[in-house]
């Protein structure tokens, strides 16, 4: 990387639930080895030394909702050679986002005792709203596995084998029966990136759409589809308003919904 | 020549393979469907559980049957057993600047496939003329399919979405078995009836303690495989189709298609002979050791065709094309074969439900039957 000696790792976070960032901790039985591979200067989740900048590497958790973040994250770019978004807040605008489709001063009238003291955005937006962005990993919250293919990849300067396709490859690879066809639940799987293993579809579940769109999405065929089978607006439009409810393709699916319900 | 093996003295078949040190693989009911895992003895079979398929739709349904085969194609195919949906090539390791390349062992022990539906056996013979095709012969495959034993079954029954009849494929087995049955039952009587297509299957007879079975006994055999034929879910017109495909690549058609298709790649990994693969290559955090993992693929990502510059099939259109004019069309020229066998399972795992039977029909200028 950039700097002598080791790389030096920055870990930050803006809007978010610390989930992402912890799934660094998370890694247990490689810690060992990513502590030997980069200096993890700054995390003050991790530790409460923090040594100045600029990094080789930043990992940054959270969306942008506020005026002082907007300004930060600027800051954080400068002092970064290679900046990771990570998780759905920092690539998408997180379930936060659902400020988006409202006004959020009705929420903090209800929220806050005195709202005037609340100085918050209209909206929440990715990081890749603000500054340029090296990389960026989904879901809520990011695989560990995933994380370290791609610091791996950044330190030794090669692409991160990250997947653009369907979450139904990793369910049919890993012998999943398929739930949406074989017993019904809604499940966003085509529609939505693979990473997590297929984790809900493994246990029954359908997918929550967590990592977001994947290439090429066709949601308007699959809300066609249920519909046929009796599901109403408001229902779609609830699936796809979630964790990456932001994310255009995703967003454009919902606000369809919007319109055929007024 | 045929034998009469009684329903209650199946058992006798799993032991005989146990001895033979067969590990034995065969349909089990798990999360709502008849899958392929590994059985132990007839009271893992579905005795008793039929399958209702159509487009984009599966339910397993109780019957009154005590039939231990009254399935017919399962969610997925023998596929991921003779080529695994992901598998260690090698690692290497960097030592004092030399590369070590360790490859990876896969030994397996020998597989009784119990339950290959005749569309299933179709399929291997096609994944056959893939894999074990001289010079690109896939040593992993070749060595699992060296050590598996095929037991057919011929189909009494057909599903929603099956073609088999219109594919020549089925529903009786054609050649590849080593074992073939055919399950009958009626009021009074519940048996099966046994054929060897291999020395490997006829040793397995003899331990079967099973009687000949009667002129009448094959002839209720052979009844009841025709009624499976005239059963058929599905339909495919095969006469001049790889022409007629080649000759619609701009048929308005596809972009109606391309309007449904999720490019989920369902389709492509239920199939019993899609059968590409890529490689990833991932190190680890020191960068001493990289390893090289085989995974499936499917030509519905965006991935599949990226060169340098970007996916040479960018639309889901030109993607759905390609698949269906593989399977239907450029197969033919390629393996001298389809490449589709009639098992219907990409019509019914397709989430919208797409048919690519009836997607022919309307290529072909004919009405759509199930629509």
């Amino acid at each position: 990387m950039a700097g002598k000696g080791i790389p030096k790792l920055a870990v930050w976070k803006f809007a978010s639930c610390d989930g992402c960032q912890l799934s660094l901790l998370n890694c247990e039985e490689e810690l060992l080895a990513l502590s030997s591979a980069v200096h993890m200067a700054y995390f003050p989740e991790a530790s409460r030394a923090m040594i100045k900048g600029p990094y080789d590497i930043s990992l940054v958790e959270g969306s942008i909702t506020t005026p002082h973040d907007a300004e930060r994250i600027h800051q954080i770019r400068r002092s970064s050679a290679a900046l990771i978004s990570i998780g759905a807040c920092a690539t998408a605008g997180g379930i936060q986002a659902l400020r988006n489709f409202a006004d959020v001063r009705e929420f903090t009238s209800l929220v806050y005792a005195s709202p005037q003291f609340i100085e918050t955005l209209g909206k929440s937006t990715p990081i890749s709203d603000h500054v340029s962005v090296d990389f960026e990993l989904r879901g809520c919250p990011i695989s560990k596995n995933q994380l370290l293919e791609v610091l791996t990849a950044f330190l030794h300067r090669r692409k991160p084998a990250i997947p653009s396709y369907s979450v139904c490859i990793e369910c049919k690879r890993k012998g999943v029966v398929c739930g949406l066809v074989a017993h019904g639940p809604p499940c966003l799987g085509p529609v939505t990136q693979a990473g997590c293993g297929a984790l809900c579809p493994t246990y029954a579940r359908g997918c929550y759409g967590c990592f977001g769109p994947k290439e090429t999405p066709n949601t308007g065929s699959l809300t066609a589809t249920w519909k046929e089978s009796g599901m109403d607006d408001a229902e779609l439009l609830r699936l796809f308003r979630s964790f990456t409810a932001t994310a255009e393709p995703f967003r454009k699916e919902s606000e369809s919904h919007e319109i055929q319900n007024n | 020549m045929t034998y009469r093996l009684e329903a209650n003295a199946l058992d006798r078949l799993f032991k005989a393979l146990g001895t033979k040190g067969y590990v034995i693989f065969g349909p089990t009911v798990r999360d709502s469907a008849v899958v392929y895992d590994r059985i132990e003895s007839p009271n893992d079979l579905p005795a008793g559980w039929a399958d209702q398929q159509t487009n984009g739709s599966y339910r397993l349904v109780k019957t009154d049957s005590p039939a231990y085969f009254d399935f017919t194609a399962p969610p997925q195919s023998w596929k991921r057993l003779l080529f695994p949906p992901s598998l260690h090539l090698f690692r290497s390791h960097r030592r004092n600047g030399t590369l070590e390349i360790l490859e990876e062992e896969h030994e397996t022990e020998p597989m009784a496939f119990l339950g290959v539906r005749p569309c299933d056996l179709r399929a291997l013979a096609i994944l056959d003329s893939v894999y074990l095709n001289g010079g690109a012969s896939d040593s992993t495959y070749r060595q699992r399919r060296e050590k598996t034993l095929i037991i057919a079954v011929n189909c009494t029954r057909a599903g929603g979405t099956c073609f088999c009849a219109s594919m020549g494929t089925g529903p009786e087995a054609g050649a590849g078995f080593d074992l073939c049955l055919t399950e009958l039952v009626s009021e009074h009587d519940h048996y099966f009836l046994v054929e060897s297509g291999s020395a490997k299957g006829e040793s397995c007879v003899s331990p079967l303690q099973a009687r000949e079975a009667t002129p009448q006994e094959q002839t209720s055999g052979r009844e009841a495989i025709r009624t499976a034929a005239a059963a058929m879910g599905r339909s495919l017109q095969t006469q001049g189709l790889p022409e007629l495909l080649a000759a619609n690549l701009s048929h308005p058609r596809w972009d109606q298609i391309a309007r449904r298709c999720l490019a989920c790649a369902n389709c492509t990994m239920v199939c019993p002979t899609c059968f590409c693969s890529t490689v990833e290559d991932s190190t680890d955090l020191s960068g001493a050791i990289a390893s090289r993992t085989r995974l499936w693929d499917s030509c519905f990502t965006a991935e599949f065709s990226y060169i340098h510059g970007g996916s040479l099939r960018p639309t889901i259109k030109s993607r759905y094309r390609q698949w269906m004019t593989h399977k239907l069309s450029s197969w033919v020229a390629q393996f001298g074969s389809f490449g589709c066998v009639g098992c219907g399972r990409c019509i019914t795992w397709c989430p919208v439900g797409i048919d690519l039977t009836e997607e022919a029909r309307i290529l072909r200028g004919q009405a759509a039957e199930h629509v």
